[in-house]
């Protein structure tokens, strides 16, 4: 979809106006739908749908080798896949840089210890951990990719059961576990510092959240900040435009708040999440 | 391999169901709003979403465009949380690609090629659920071989609703289906995961169900030559009764979306 110049100054007046075209004021999110536990194959998923935007996340763990220069730390790892139903542009490798960008940034976001206790990871030092996959799958892109993944990995971790691992026995180099042969036992993440990002995309000289596609394109530049507890685990400006450094600290305080009143929504939402009841894409 | 029976005596299948029975199939049109035309559809375990641009001018190599047909383009590809274990990638194997091409095949036989002459039709299919158990496990090795071909009548299903809902005239529905053959003589229809790592050769069929014609045929190890023709009708008697239940899904579809425009202001009522 290309817009005309005609199109894109009546969005960037909306934007002015305080008065979007869809009727939305610059703080305020689309609808958004979330279901948790859709992937059977997976230890947790979840699926958001932002208007438009539709993303699937699957949490699979493995055992693996934790990082010699972090015995005690379990493993994280972003995988993006961008499916050509989203765009025909995606097609075959279309989507990889991407997907790229957005990995290298979830990766960033959960990078430290404050934000995700990588140590409940570890089964024995130096030897054994767990490796978290998260993979997350692009079905439609409708603007704002990165608030509607962050909102799906997050709900997806939180969905996730870890198994148990009882014991550990040493034979030489020869490690044994003895998993918990009950399912209901397992460990749950805690993920109440998990990030949430927020994306401000600028438009003439404000900010919006939640952009559309239609307003990613009339955008000079955005910023993405990831918001931990009300702190910034990780910020990054993307596309092109420059901004003054003033309205950056500025767009960082509105960033900060928007991340919070998400935060709070998104933990409610969870509370309320049933476990039964039809979900997936037929309804 | 194991000597379970297929068909146990009272004529029940693994799953209970009996040999011309098919798994449930749920399917949906519509389900995106971004592309031309979009379907979801379940059968059994699988599960697979299909999306449809087009058509649209020939966007990759405009050299490729033809003067007397439209060009189809076909991608297959699989979500790597699909199957049970975690997949490496997505796409881009030689068994995605050749499913790509079959796909391709199957659905050139049943759009109307000649309407939309320099211009492209883009099919994606995307597996989100892949059939399969613990099984899985034992029979590793063997199961390598037949691995992604049993996705394969999932996708033709979810890709002739996607065109449909894209509104691209097509001359018939097509449907695939798989059969094989149980306790030497019995063929039985719609094969479940379980029931091809037990049992023994396999053939999936996309057909043109009305016109009983057969646009693509792959088989795995092998049947003798008298079977053959049994288990060929079988496998077709399974893509009519799917095609029955696609068509039951695109008029309720129809429905839907009519009755919600008020039927484009002619103040028809349909009953359901």
């Amino acid at each position: 979809m290309t817009l005309s110049e005609a199109e894109k100054t009546f969005i960037l007046h909306g934007v002015q106006e305080n008065f979007r075209i869809d009727g939305r004021n610059r703080d305020d999110y689309r609808p958004m739908e979330l279901e948790t536990s859709i992937i059977t194959h997976a230890f947790g998923s979840a699926r958001l749908r932002l208007a438009n935007t539709d993303v699937v996340v699957t949490v699979k763990v493995e055992i693996d080798v934790p990082f010699p220069d972090r015995p005690l730390e379990g493993k994280m790892e972003f995988f993006i896949d961008c499916s050509a139903n989203a765009t025909p542009d995606f097609e075959g490798r279309g989507g990889e840089s991407l997907a790229t960008e957005i990995s290298n940034t979830l990766t960033a976001a959960y990078s430290s210890n404050s934000v995700f206790d990588y140590t409940k990871l570890c089964i024995l030092k130096g030897r054994k951990c767990w490796k978290i996959y998260v993979d997350i799958l692009i079905l439609e892109c409708g603007g704002n990719l990165y608030d509607a993944i962050s909102i799906a990995v997050k709900a997806a971790l939180w969905n996730t059961s870890i198994p148990l691992v009882k014991s550990v026995t040493i034979d030489g180099n020869n490690v044994d576990m003895n998993v918990s042969e009950n399912l209901s036992d397992c460990i749950k993440l805690d993920i109440s510092a998990a990030p949430l990002m927020v994306t401000l995309c600028k438009i003439g000289d404000h900010c919006v959240v939640d952009p559309t596609s239609a307003e990613e394109q009339c955008s000079q530049g955005a910023i993405v900040v990831a918001i931990s507890k009300g702190k910034f685990s990780t910020v990054l400006q993307t596309g092109g435009g420059s901004l003054h450094p003033l309205t950056l600290i500025e767009k960082l305080k509105l960033g900060a708040k928007v991340g919070n009143r998400l935060e709070e929504a998104l933990s409610e939402t969870l509370s309320k999440v049933k476990e039964d009841g039809e979900m997936g894409f037929l309804n | 391999m194991s000597k379970k029976e297929l068909i146990s005596k009272v004529g029940l299948r693994l799953d209970g169901r009996r040999a011309d029975e098919l798994r449930r199939i749920r399917c949906k049109l519509g389900v995106f709003s971004e592309p031309d035309g979009s379907a979801y559809i379940e059968q059994g375990l699988t599960k697979v979403l299909a999306a449809v641009y087009g058509p649209h001018q020939v966007r990759s190599n405009r050299l490729k465009a033809q003067a007397d047909a439209v060009i189809i383009n076909c991608q297959f590809s699989m979500a790597v949380f699909s199957t049970s274990e975690r997949k490496k990638r997505p796409r881009g194997d030689r068994k995605s690609t050749e499913l790509s091409l079959h796909l391709r095949q199957a659905l050139i036989a049943a759009i109307e090629v000649e309407k939309y002459p320099w211009s492209q039709i883009d099919v994606y299919v995307e597996v989100l659920h892949a059939d399969g158990g613990t099984i899985n496990v034992i029979f590793f090795k063997f199961n390598r071989i037949i691995d992604l071909f049993r996705y394969f009548p999932a996708c033709v299903n979810a890709a002739t609703l996607a065109l449909i809902d894209a509104g691209i005239p097509i001359k018939e529905y097509v449907c695939a289906c798989t059969a094989s053959i149980a306790n030497d003589n019995q063929p039985m229809v719609d094969i479940s995961h379980e029931e091809e790592i037990l049992g023994g050769p396999t053939l999936t069929i996309v057909a043109l169900p009305m016109c009983e014609k057969v646009v693509l045929m792959e088989m795995s190890q092998r049947f003798h030559l008298d079977h053959l023709k049994l288990v060929l009708e079988k496998a077709l008697e399974g893509c009519k009764n799917t095609k029955n239940i696609l068509d039951q899904a695109v008029q309720n579809h129809i429905i839907d979306v009519g009755a919600s425009t008020g039927w484009a202001g002619t103040g028809e009522k349909v009953k359901r």
